[in-house]
């Protein structure tokens, strides 16, 4: 049994406590938008959310996690598909097949909670997942987009 | 030729299965279960008829464009959904998608054409067809609104969905007359609207398939879930051409989940879990003997005597003569030659190989990302037992294709043999990454030699290429051969066609000593374009060294007579600026190619540090594809190639041992990341008159102006793929 806080539910699931995140999110609670790819956390196909950070999914047995950890994947990371990176995605067209994309915008969207205008050396340092597709070059101006729009959006806040 | 036999086919059966994991969560995956089934690509649902194979048009104005091929990633959903919408005169911002499936295509007399996702064919290979599918939607329409007005449909308009009849100013709209339009016949003859009115086409509109691709609601193959499913992990003889000898199930039996342990075909075992990741565990806990076969002793180093054998024999398959290259050679002022090599590689789409698929005694049904739904119903009526007209194929989003899911449909045989073994029930197979890496169809693999002669003036005035190496269509499609010559080897290097040669040699004998060693090969994006451009793209740059030429004022000599390709080397040149110096310590090289169709040209700028990284700054790349369709999508197809391209000249190699790919996964079969990638400058420069592909073309021109690029920084001159085996480090 393990108890775990996904999306901001608290979760009481039945599962061997070495099974990895990943598959307890895609088999168990069917969120697939985590994906698996290589289950040995080279590509960040599965990144999720821990309490902000990113952490690939399929390397993490879930007897590692405690309740009171928050974890998000990409179904939670906004309410609506309105997350400034989700935004940015859509105005640029970033996708191409879209399999490795809620892997790349989770290491982003960990990227931007501690660096919210991060440079390009920035995005290069964090953002190390495989697309095979070759999305880089979008993903990059997505990342600098989704700065601006958050920072728009925090500056109506504001005023 | 237009079918009026009414099909049902917009009734569409749908299963909602929901997952419920406590307070706050439910995911809902919709599945065509029924026969009738059209698998909805977009979120249609309407029980409208449609107006014909293309267009269904709901009440509200809703368009759905039926699209025959596979979305994989290139954007072809919506460049084939602008083709049918320009005609139609639709409402570009109603408009949706959704796939037929291959089961009704047979049972209409293939009335959407060919399935098949592949050879950059998806807008070339059915433009026409599918413009003329809008069109006679289009008129069919206005006859209806004609119709209920009793007036001539001469004096009808159309425009965004909109019809108007002109003199009174009335106006209807396409929702409005759908179903009259459904009742009437086609048109025998349309004209297709001259391209300089397009108005859609050429545009650069957005993906009409992104936003599922944000929020992780887009379903992918391996993301099935279905009542009452179960998960499978399958692994095959890791030696070619081994066999399954037998399996101890006894001992994984009572793991968790496991609910059977099956013999797949000859050479594989699978375990049927509840869980795939049950399935999975037991699997490695599985004792497994295999009877590794014939081929156990073959090596990267035996494979490579093949093919040095095949370098000097005396017999090859001819694929380009002009002149006399021997004659020229032997008479020639100097004289270079260089052998070059190319490696396996898996095509590693970010999604493993998978298919969900469920059998009775009558009927057999699959659900799998595929390149072309119609071969995977062929497989699957195969492995099934079943005449096909008992079985279909729903085609489900890939995660990534390269090549990999088209041609080969060993992952549906498969899901179909275990199936059977558990009757009426569900099963979906998930291969891991590291089946997915010893189990491909690589790139082939082949070496080169080529020997050039330059006269007094330093002009090319011979050229003998020799390939030795691995045919695909030998393995895969001996039927596509002619006389047991593969032509499609040639790709780059042909006399003429959609792979011509860009240069006009005087005397040029291009030839493949076939050798197959038993890695099966398959298609890939590019394929033998890849090797042929950096094999010939990079001795023409030895031959301007050589010459002490400008690489650039030597190409061009040879273009004389290939204006396209010329333009668009120009073009890159122009834009890199190629006749000014470069910044300090950048250094740039050249390519050019015709692929696919497509002309292509690209100019590198890289740095060589002290320590040999090697930085890739920037690719200028401009590619003239006859019409662009959409140019935003080229462009990101353009950058999407280079990825590829740059991956496999960095990283991309299989190596053989014991008759098995050594590499298990991206770690020792790396591919680039985005601190690796250039900026990269691409100029669609569409000349009219034909029609280019775009997903592959561009892939053929990024190795080797970054080899020439790499040879201009270090003298080094680079034979051997990939890069991440070489020493960058000045000589
Ligand atoms: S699937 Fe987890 S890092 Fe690749
Ligand atoms: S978009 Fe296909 S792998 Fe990244």
């Amino acid at each position: 049994m393990a108890k775990l806080k996904i999306n901001g539910n608290m979760l009481e699931i039945d599962v061997d406590g070495t099974t990895p995140l990943l598959w307890v999110l895609r088999e168990q609670l069917g969120l697939t938008g985590t994906k698996y790819s290589c289950g040995i956390g080279v590509c960040g196909s599965c990144t999720v959310h821990v309490d902000g950070e990113a952490v690939r999914a399929c390397i993490l047995p879930v007897s590692a996690l405690k309740p009171s950890q928050e974890i998000t994947t990409i179904e939670g990371l906004s309410a609506d598909g309105t997350h400034p990176l989700q935004q940015a995605w859509e105005e640029l067209d970033v996708p191409q097949c879209g399999y490795c994309q809620p892997g790349m915008i989770m290491s982003a969207a960990a990227l931007l909670n501690e660096n919210p205008s991060p440079s390009d050396a920035d995005i290069d340092a964090k953002v190390n997942n495989i697309c095979r597709c070759g999305t880089f070059n979008r993903v990059r101006r997505g990342i600098h987009l989704a700065a601006q729009i958050h920072k728009g959006a925090s500056k109506r806040e504001r005023s | 030729m237009m079918n009026r036999e009414r099909v049902d086919i917009s009734r569409r059966d749908f299963l909602i299965r929901t997952t419920t994991a406590g307070a706050g969560f439910s995911l809902g995956l919709y599945l065509p279960l029924s026969s009738a089934g059209v698998l909805a690509a977009g979120s249609g649902s309407s029980a409208v008829p449609e107006v014909n194979a293309w267009v269904v048009i709901e009440p509200d104005d809703t368009v759905i464009i039926r699209i025959a091929r596979s979305e994989m990633g290139q954007g072809t959903l919506t460049g084939l959904a602008q083709l049918v919408a320009e005609e139609l005169e639709c409402d570009w911002s109603r408009v949706k998608t959704e796939y037929p499936t291959p089961g009704q295509n047979l049972a209409r007399g293939r009335v959407w054409g060919s399935f098949a996702t592949g050879g950059s064919q998806g807008i070339r290979g059915s433009h026409l067809y599918v413009r003329k599918g809008g069109a006679v939607a289009r008129e069919m329409l206005i006859e209806a609104a004609a119709e209920a007005w009793d007036v001539p449909m001469e004096e009808c308009r159309v425009a965004e969905s909109v019809i108007t009849h002109t003199p009174t100013g009335r106006t209807t709209s396409y929702g409005k007359v759908a179903a009259a339009a459904a009742e009437l016949f086609p048109p025998e003859q349309v004209e297709l609207k001259n391209p300089k009115d397009w108005r859609l086409i050429g545009q650069p509109v957005k993906r009409l398939d992104t936003v599922d691709k944000l929020t992780g609601k887009q379903v992918f193959g391996a993301d099935l879930q279905m009542p009452g499913m179960l998960n499978a992990a399958i692994r095959a003889c890791p030696t070619f051409g081994g066999r399954l000898k037998s399996f101890d199930q006894a001992k994984v039996r009572k793991m968790p989940g496991v609910r059977q342990v099956v013999r797949v075909g000859d050479d594989a075992v699978a375990v049927v879990a509840e869980t795939w990741w049950q399935a999975k565990t037991a699997l490695d806990a599985l004792p497994i003997d295999w009877d590794r076969g014939p081929n156990a002793a073959v090596s990267t180093a035996s494979i490579e005597q093949m093919l040095d054998e095949g370098l000097d024999s005396e017999d090859a398959f001819v694929g380009n003569r002009s002149g006399d290259a021997g004659k020229a050679l032997r008479g020639a002022v100097k004289t270079v030659e260089a052998t070059y090599r190319y490696p396996y590689q898996n095509h590693a789409t970010m999604e493993p190989m998978n298919a969900t698929a469920r059998w009775t005694e009558d009927r057999c049904d699959v659900w799998c990302p595929t390149q072309n739904g119609e071969a995977a119903l062929q497989a699957a009526a195969e492995a099934a037992g079943l005449p096909i007209g008992k079985c279909e194929v729903y085609k489900i989003h890939l995660g990534g294709g390269f090549g990999r899911r088209g041609a080969f449909h060993d992952f549906v045989q498969q899901a179909v043999l275990i199936a059977k073994q558990l009757p009426g029930t569900p099963v979906k197979l998930l291969w891991t990454r590291e089946e997915d890496m010893q189990h491909g169809h690589y790139h082939p693999i082949t070496k080169a030699r080529l020997v050039g002669g330059l006269d007094e003036k330093g002009d090319l005035v011979g050229l003998h290429v020799r390939i030795s190496g691995q045919s695909i269509l030998a393995s895969v499609n001996p039927g596509w051969m002619s006389n047991g010559v593969d032509m499609f080897t040639f790709q780059g290097l042909l006399p003429d066609g959609d792979h011509a040669i860009s240069y006009t040699v005087p005397n040029l004998l291009v030839e493949h000593a076939m050798r197959n060693p038993p890695v099966p090969p398959g298609f890939w994006r590019g394929v033998n374009i890849n090797q042929n451009a950096i094999y010939l793209e990079s001795f023409i740059d030895e031959l301007a060294h050589a010459a002490g030429k400008d690489p650039l004022a030597f190409r061009r000599r040879l273009m004389a007579n290939h204006p396209k390709s010329l333009a668009v080397l120009n073009a890159v040149a122009e834009k890199a600026g190629w006749d000014k110096p470069a910044p300090a310590g950048v250094y740039r090289g050249l390519a050019v190619c015709k692929a696919f169709a497509s002309h292509v040209a690209a100019c590198a700028e890289v740095s060589v540090d002290d320590g040999g990284r090697l930085k890739i700054h920037r690719i200028v790349a401009a590619t003239d594809p006859g019409y662009a369709v959409n140019p935003q999508q080229i462009e990101a197809q353009v950058e999407g190639s280079f990825v590829y391209g740059l991956s496999a000249l960095l990283y991309g190699e299989c190596t053989i041992r014991d008759g098995s790919v050594e590499q298990r996964n991206f770690n020792d079969y790396p591919s680039m990341l985005i601190n690796e990638m250039p900026e990269v400058d691409v100029i669609v420069m569409p000349s009219g008159g034909f029609w280019g592909g775009i997903g592959e073309p561009t892939i053929a021109v990024a190795a080797p102006a970054v080899l020439n690029a790499i040879f201009a920084a270090t003298g080094k001159r680079i034979r051997q793929c990939p890069l991440k085996n070489t020493d960058l480090r000045s000589a």
